[in-house]
């Protein structure tokens, strides 16, 4: 799916450029060591988590981009990480919950 | 590869703005060399693991990584603690990790588990009072 099309109507800002033209699949959670093992590369990882070891994860795991969920913000320095690492970050006024049902419902409307 | 490959680091105790930072370089280092993404997500699963719990539970340690043609071997070694009951630790959403930790994301008690199951074998010698050292093989062959 078209991780543009995506931003768009959850209503995300960017906060560090540079996501995946396309992304193809979402892990959802803040725990870092199971999104260590479910973020799977080129995946949408959605996340109220923003601290620099969100970066780290993302990194790792090559995420398509960092979907930060209830207008999260990161720090300028951890926003810095994130740049300097090619980590995609955006930030939505909507709720975990509220961006999956975006998605889902995008997602089958383009079957 | 005719000769193997090690890098070293010293990796900081209580420093989260760099926890990670050797996994990542490790990365880096091991998609210059051509190994296959599955490889490497394997290796960076696992040490980033191993780091993260030298930095939260051990006030820091030592990372070694060795690529051979067979084989990618990661050694972590502290001097923390130690662990005092390694099966306790080992099972799924074990932690000792402390609120401030926690409210980091760590704590999910899956790092150890992680290690294990992105790993051929794992090895943890472990001593209370003296430390710890793990040691990872993944091998370079795909399953
Ligand atoms: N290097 C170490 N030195 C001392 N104790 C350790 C070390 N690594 C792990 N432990 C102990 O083993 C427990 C389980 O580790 P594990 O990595 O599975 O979970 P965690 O680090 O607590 O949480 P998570 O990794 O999910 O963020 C830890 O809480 C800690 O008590
Ligand atoms: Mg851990």
């Amino acid at each position: 799916m078209k991780t543009e099309t995506v931003l768009r109507e959850i209503g995300a800002k960017e906060l560090s450029g540079g996501a995946a033209e396309e992304f193809d699949g979402v892990y959802a959670g803040d725990l870092l060591s199971r999104a260590m093992s479910h973020v799977g590369e080129g995946n949408l990882w959605i996340t109220i988590m923003s601290n620099v070891n969100v970066v780290a994860v993302a990194s790792l795991t090559e995420a398509a981009a960092v979907v930060l969920a209830e207008d999260v913000t990161m720090t300028e320095d951890v926003l810095e990480a994130a740049r300097e690492k090619g980590v995609a970050v955006y930030t939505t006024g909507l709720t975990v919950y509220e961006i999956c049902a975006v998605i889902h419902s995008l997602s089958e409307k383009a079957l | 590869m005719a000769e193997n490959v090690t890098f070293h680091f010293d990796v900081d105790g209580e420093n989260f703005t760099s926890a990670g930072e050797a996994s990542v370089l490790v990365k880096k280092k091991l998609r210059q060399l051509g190994l296959s993404p599955e490889v490497i997500r394997r290796v960076s699963i696992a040490m980033y693991e191993g780091e993260i719990n030298m930095v939260i539970h051990a006030d820091g340690g030592t990372a070694d990584v060795t690529v051979t043609d067979d084989e990618v071997i990661i050694v972590l070694a502290d001097r923390g603690p130690g662990i005092p009951d390694i099966s306790l630790a080992m099972q799924e959403g074990y932690s000792t990790a402390r609120d401030n930790i926690r409210a980091l994301g760590f704590g999910a008690g899956m790092g150890l588990p992680n290690m294990k199951k992105y790993t051929d074998s794992m090895e943890i010698e472990t001593e209370l009072g003296v430390g710890t050292t793990i040691t990872m093989k993944v091998s370079c062959k795909d399953a």
